[in-house]
């Protein structure tokens, strides 16, 4: 059933007993065309685009644990594109764009937010550092502007830009067209997109072997409920890819880290945008119920346990109350962990591998919510065709052999 | 936070005096010039990053300064063995030898 004015009026008078679930409960068949490994947004993006755009429907998205529930809804959902790296603006500005027009996509309420994204500069290296992105990003065509503290506090009156703190603000970088979207609702709208178009989402299904045939090449997979037969897989696992990729023998240029976040008690609003300061690690918006949605950084070491340490987020706290200083007294309600897949160079792994077969998308780290509508786009194709399209062919595996880096690492420092 | 038992100092010590360096037991190859591009790719960008037993470096930078190795469960955090850089890694079997948490 659509979601129109209509279908929402009908229903609320049918006292909202009549709506139908929002995607099938698939049972796993014995073989499929392709099989998607990871039902967080960017395999099920992948698995929309690939019914929609390529007639790709005889697939299934496979997920351990329940839809959207690894770093998808866990993530601060922060969108921006104004990366340093012409590689990196073209996959993410890609991504915005399908940002823009999403809800109306998939008829489903993604609640994508364009109220700016602002990112502070405390000294002269962060002020070369921004303006050099805004420089690179306005040669590109992406929005990305530079504010004076006064411009920032028009923009954000919580914030405190006096001299009166420790790194006081010298100025920030703006970017109107980034934003937020509702992280659950972009999993459930994909997935009752493909569902729709005939892909089967299984849950509970953990992928625990990759079959090979005598030439090598994927054959199948073995999981927590039966074996099942396909020539494609894509690996869509974010912290867990590096295990994945084992059972097929292949090591991974990554690292899982934890990476936490935190909300507050919900309020009256009282910041319209988003706020981020890498230098101090802190960043934080306001969400539509109302609650502060903090971010903090990743633990040093890797993990794989889906909780951070509390220095951690003590440590980003204290750069919250220093920049906001009205929020001192909020209590936080919720603070959780999630396991990020980290590359070297901080950009994304998007295509073929050693294995015939064997197609990846990870390394999205700390920052790939924002992608998810490009991702899946780009990995449907480079899935369908075999062959990379243009925008994910740079973020091949094989650049950490030929050294073709996307150093987006040194460019930020930090990701989101 | 995790508690660290630096195998110099001899003392479980917080994490904050610690800094992590990543896999342990990486050889630099003796010979960078003979390998291709590949196994040198290899040498700096792949990593075990296992989910379970990991063998890794940390640094006791505010306390003696030395670099050591640690074998830490990576699902529970639970670390298992602290020791000296260059000796080899312990069997993550035998009795702990390093602190928990
Ligand atoms: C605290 C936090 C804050 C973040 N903030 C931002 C932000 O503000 N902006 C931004 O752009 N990004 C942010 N990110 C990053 C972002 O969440 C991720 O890059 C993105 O969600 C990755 O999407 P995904 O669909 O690949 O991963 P996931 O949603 O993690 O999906 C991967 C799925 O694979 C499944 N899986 C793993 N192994 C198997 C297996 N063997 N068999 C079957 N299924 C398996 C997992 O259960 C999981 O559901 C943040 C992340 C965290 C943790
Ligand atoms: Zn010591």
């Amino acid at each position: 059933m659509r979601f129109s004015f209509l279908n929402v009026a009908r229903q609320a008078l049918a006292g909202n007993s009549g709506w139908p679930e929002q995607w099938r409960s698939a049972e796993p068949k014995a073989a499929y065309d392709a099989i998607i490994i990871g039902a967080g947004g960017h395999g099920l993006a992948t698995a929309y685009y690939l019914a929609k755009e390529h007639g790709l429907t005889n697939i299934a998205v496979l997920e351990k644990g329940w839809l959207g529930g690894g770093n998808t809804g866990r993530n601060t959902t922060i969108i921006r594109s104004n990366y340093l790296w012409e590689e990196s603006e073209a996959i993410y500005e890609h991504a915005v764009k399908l940002w823009e027009g999403l809800s109306r996509e998939l008829n489903y309420n993604v609640m994508y937010s364009a109220r700016g994204v602002m990112m502070l500069a405390h000294n002269q290296h962060d002020v070369h550092s921004l303006k050099r992105h805004i420089h690179a990003n306005r040669l590109a065509g992406i929005d990305n502007e530079w504010l004076t503290p006064a411009e920032a506090n028009a923009f954000c009156q919580i914030l405190e830009t006096s001299e009166a703190i420790r790194y006081p603000i010298v100025g920030a970088a703006l970017q109107r067209r980034g934003g937020t979207a509702r992280h659950d609702a972009v999993a459930w709208g994909y997935a009752r997109g493909a569902s729709a178009r005939g892909v089967d989402i299984i849950q509970n299904c953990e992928v625990t072997a990759i079959r090979r045939d005598a030439g090598g090449a994927v054959s199948g997979v073995e999981t927590t409920r039966g074996a099942i037969a396909t020539k494609k897989i894509g690996v869509v696992a974010a912290g867990h890819t590096s295990v994945v990729m084992a059972m097929a023998d292949v090591r991974m240029p990554l690292e899982s880290y934890p990476l936490q976040a935190l909300v507050s008690e919900p309020v009256k609003p009282l910041m319209p945008c988003v706020v981020m300061s890498n230098t101090i690690h802190a960043y934080m918006s306001q969400s539509d119920k109302g609650e502060l949605v903090i971010g903090a950084g990743t633990d040093s070491y890797t993990s794989y346990s889906q909780t951070g340490g509390l220095h951690i987020a003590t440590h980003t706290l204290e750069a919250i109350c220093e920049l906001f200083p009205m929020v001192r007294r909020l209590r936080m309600l919720r603070n959780w962990g999630g396991i990020v897949d980290v590359t070297p160079d901080r950009s994304p792994i998007i295509g073929r591998t050693p294995v015939a077969g064997l197609f990846v998308n990870c390394g999205w780290g700390t920052g790939g919510f924002k992608a998810t509508p490009g991702s899946g786009h780009v990995f449907a194709h480079t899935l369908a065709t075999g062959e990379p399209h243009p925008i994910a062919a740079p973020f091949s595996l094989d650049r950490f052999r030929t050294g073709r880096l996307i150093d987006e690492a040194a460019a930020a420092a930090v990701a989101h | 936070m995790l508690l660290i038992r630096c195998p110099y100092c001899d003392m479980a010590r917080p994490e904050l005096e610690f800094r992590y360096g990543g896999q342990a037991h990486v050889a630099r190859p003796a010979d960078p010039a003979t390998l291709d591009d590949a196994a040198w790719g290899e040498f700096l960008y792949v990593r075990s990053n296992p989910r379970g037993v990991a063998a890794e470096r940390w640094r006791h930078a505010a306390g003696c300064g030395r670099f050591f190795n640690c074998l830490r469960d990576t699902v529970s955090d639970r670390i298992l063995a602290t020791y000296p850089a260059g000796a080899p890694a312990p069997d993550p079997a035998a009795p702990a030898s390093g602190s928990g948490r």
